[in-house]
C-alpha cells in the first residue's frame, strides 16, 4: 500500500466560467485523520464530490486508496464510507429500511449478514432504539447519525465525512469525536470537512485549508499552524498598560481586548513579557503563549470577511 | 485485524448477479402509499364499469374496439373495456409517476449521491430502475385486467366468448386472449416508461418529469388523430396501443400488434440509451 489514502493532482472543476476548484494537490496520508477546512463556498464539497466520482473533474486526477478514480469506482468505493453534504434518505422508510436499501445496492456485501450489519451500524451511532421509526420523524441529529451509520455498513479503509457534527447536540458531537478516534485507532483513514474548528483541532492529525478553490495550506497539524507566528496574551484589568509594555519589548500586531492584550512574539521569549508586565506593576491574571488557535490560523489563511467565497 | 481479514477488506469481491437491489427498488415502489393509492384508482375503473353496466343498459364507449356492448354476454369483456378506457390517461399516468420519479426523485431528496457512492454503477442503476418500471407497468396493467375479470365474472358470468368478428371460442381460450392482450399493453406502457426514465435523468423535479411523460403520450395521441400527419402515425408510441383488440378477431390479425411491438422495442432501446448517455457523465450535484 502506498502512503496516500487520497491523492489528487491538479484537480480542477469549472462550472461554466466559474472555477470552483483550482489545481488541487490534496494528499491524505493513510492512517491520518485529515481536517479539511475552508469557508463556505471555498470548494470543499465540490472536491469531495470529485473524490467520490459524483462530479467529473475538468482537469486533474484523483487516486483513492491507490486506485484511479472514477475508473475504479466500482471496487474502490465499497472500501470508502461517505457522508456527503448532509443526510439524505427516503422519508417514508424507517431508518433501518433505509440502511437495508443501501446495503442491498452494494454488490460486495453478503445479503445474509445484511440485517446484522445494519443493526450494528445503528447501534454504533446510538440509533437502534429508533430503528423502526420513519426517517421523516427523525430529528436533525438523528438524521445525521443515520447518515454516519450508513458509512459504517461494512469495513472501510477510508471515511469521507462532510460536516459530520452538523446539527448534533454536545453529547452527539462528543460521540462522533470518540467514534472517529476509535475508527482511526482501527486503522481507518478519515477525511473530515468541518467548520467547527475546535472539533477539528481535537480530532485531526493533518490539516488542509481551502480558500477560493485553492489549497492554501496542507500538512500535519503542527506544520499548518506554523504558518502563523506564535503569540503571547496577557490577561489583566489594565490591558492598555500591558499593550504599551509589549510594544516597548518589540512585539508586533498588538491588540487589546476588554481584559486582555496580545501580540506576535517575533522571536521574543514569552517569559520576558510576563516579567516586564509584573515589573511594571500590571496585575497579570493569566498568561498564554505559543501556537495560535486554529481559528486564528484559519482567519489568517482565509481572511476576516463575512462574505462567502464567490 | 488478521492478515486474512485485512485482505478481505482491501479486496472486496463483487458477488454474482443478485436481485437484491431490484427487490429493494420494488419494495420502494409498492410500499409507497401514493403508488398504492394509484393502483387502487386503476382498479376502481373496472369496478365502476361493471356496476354501471349491471344497473343500466350498455352503450358504446369511446373509440377503439367496442367491448362495452359485449359485457353482458361475457364478464371477460369488463377487463377489455377497462383497458380501453384507461390506456388514454390513467395507465400512462401511473407509469409516468413511477418513471418520472426513478432518477429525479432520488436526486430530489439527495439519495442519488448516496446510491452512487455505495457504489452503484450508473448503467446498473438505470438498468435496475428500468426493470422496476417495466415490472410496475406489468403489475398496473394486470391490476386492471384481473379486477375486470373478477368483477365481470362475478356480475355477468363467463362461458364461451363471442369474438368481435362473430365467431365463438371457449372460456379458456378467451381468458388466454385477455391475458395476451394485457401483456402486449404492458410492453407498450413499459416503452413509455423508458421515455420517462430518460426524462427523469434531465431534472431533479420528479413532478416535472412525470408531466413531461404525460405531455409526450398525450401529444402522441393528438398527432395520431390528425390525418394530415399520417406519415408520422406509424412512428408514434401510442399508435398501435389499441391494436390489442385485434387478439379478439378470428383469425387473429397480428399486423398491428407486431408493428406495435417493434415500435415499443425501438422506443425502449433508443430512450434507455439516451438516458444512459445523459446520465453516465452527468455531474451529480443534488
Amino acid at each position: 500500500m502506498n502512503g496516500a489514502a487520497v491523492a489528487t493532482s491538479g484537480l480542477t472543476k469549472k462550472f461554466g466560467a466559474q472555477v470552483a476548484v483550482d489545481g488541487l494537490d490534496l494528499l491524505v496520508p493513510t492512517g491520518s485523520v485529515y481536517g479539511f477546512l475552508g469557508p463556505n463556498g471555498s470548494g470543499k464539497t465540490t472536491t469531495i464530490r470529485m473524490l467520490l466520482g459524483l462530479v467529473t473533474p475538468t482537469a486533474g486526477t484523483v487516486e483513492l486508496l491507490g486506485r484511479a478514480m472514477p475508473q475504479h469506482s466500482g471496487t474502490v468505493l465499497s472500501r470508502v464510507g461517505a457522508l456527503v453534504e448532509g443526510p439524505a434518505f427516503h422519508p417514508y422508510l424507517s431508518g433501518r429500511d433505509n440502511l437495508l436499501r443501501l446495503d442491498a445496492a452494494d454488490r460486495t456485501t453478503d445479503a445474509r449478514t445484511s440485517r446484522r450489519r445494519v443493526d450494528e451500524a445503528l447501534e454504533r451511532v446510538g440509533l437502534l432504539a429508533a430503528a423502526t421509526k420513519r426517517f421523516r420523524a427523525y430529528s436533525l441529529g438523528m438524521r445525521q447519525r443515520l447518515a454516519i451509520s450508513g458509512a459504517l455498513l461494512r469495513d472501510r479503509d477510508l471515511l469521507v465525512l462532510d460536516e459530520p457534527t452538523n446539527g448534533l447536540d454536545p453529547q452527539g458531537t462528543r460521540e462522533v469525536r470518540s467514534l472517529v478516534a476509535s475508527l482511526a485507532q482501527e486503522g481507518t483513514t478519515v477525511l473530515i470537512s468541518s467548520h467547527l474548528l475546535s472539533e477539528v483541532e481535537q480530532m485531526c492529525s493533518h490539516l488542509g485549508v481551502m480558500h477560493l478553490g485553492r489549497l492554501v495550506a496542507q500538512g500535519t497539524s503542527g506544520e499548518v499552524r506554523a504558518v502563523t507566528e506564535p503569540e503571547a496574551t496577557v490577561e489583566t484589568d489594565t490591558p492598555e498598560v500591558a499593550a504599551r509594555i509589549m510594544q516597548e519589548l518589540g512585539l508586533s500586531d498588538i491588540r487589546t481586548g476588554p481584559r486582555s492584550a496580545s501580540g506576535r512574539l517575533d522571536g521574543i521569549a514569552p517569559e520576558k513579557v510576563v516579567a516586564a508586565c509584573v515589573h511594571a506593576g500590571v496585575a497579570v491574571v493569566g498568561f498564554t503563549s505559543g501556537a495560535p488557535s486554529l481559528e486564528d490560523v484559519f482567519v489568517a489563511l482565509t481572511g476576516e470577511g463575512f462574505d462567502v467565497s464567490g | 485485524m488478521s492478515a486474512v481479514e485485512a485482505e478481505a477488506v482491501s479486496q472486496p469481491q463483487v458477488r454474482g448477479v443478485s436481485t437484491r437491489f431490484l427487490r429493494s427498488e420494488l419494495h420502494l415502489i409498492f410500499r409507497r402509499r401514493r403508488n398504492q393509492a394509484g393502483l387502487l384508482v386503476l382498479a376502481s375503473v373496472p369496478v365502476l364499469i361493471s356496476i354501471a353496466v349491471k344497473v343500466s343498459s350498455p352503450g358504446r364507449g369511446g373509440d377503439g374496439p367496442d367491448f362495452f356492448s359485449s359485457i353482458t354476454e361475457n364478464g371477460l369483456f369488463v377487463a377489455l373495456a377497462s383497458l380501453t378506457l384507461e390506456l388514454g390517461l390513467f395507465l400512462p399516468l401511473a407509469v409516468a409517476a413511477i418513471a418520472g420519479d426513478a432518477v429525479a426523485g432520488e436526486a430530489n431528496i439527495g439519495t442519488l449521491r448516496y446510491l452512487l457512492t455505495v457504489p452503484v454503477q450508473r448503467s446498473r442503476l438505470l438498468a435496475v430502475k428500468y426493470a422496476a418500471i417495466a415490472i410496475f407497468a406489468l403489475v398496473a396493467t394486470l391490476v386492471v385486467t384481473v379486477t375486470g375479470i373478477i368483477m365481470g365474472l362475478a356480475l355477468f358470468g363467463g362461458g364461451d366468448m363471442t369474438l368481435l368478428s362473430g365467431s365463438q371460442v371457449g372460456f379458456g381460450d378467451g381468458l388466454l386472449r385477455v391475458l395476451g392482450a394485457s401483456l402486449y399493453l404492458a410492453f407498450c406502457f413499459a416503452s413509455l416508461g423508458a421515455v420517462g426514465l430518460f426524462l427523469s435523468t434531465l431534472t431533479e423535479q420528479p413532478i416535472a418529469a412525470m408531466i413531461a411523460v404525460l405531455i409526450f403520450s398525450t401529444a402522441s395521441f393528438i398527432l395520431d388523430s390528425i390525418p394530415q400527419v399520417g406519415w408520422l402515425h406509424p412512428f408514434l408510441i401510442t399508435h398501435n396501443w389499441l391494436a390489442f383488440g385485434d387478439v379478439f378477431r378470428s383469425p387473429v390479425s397480428w399486423q398491428g400488434i407486431e408493428h406495435g411491438c417493434y415500435v415499443a422495442a425501438a422506443y425502449t432501446v433508443v430512450f434507455w440509451l439516451a438516458g444512459w448517455a445523459r446520465f453516465a457523465a452527468k455531474d451529480v450535484t443534488s
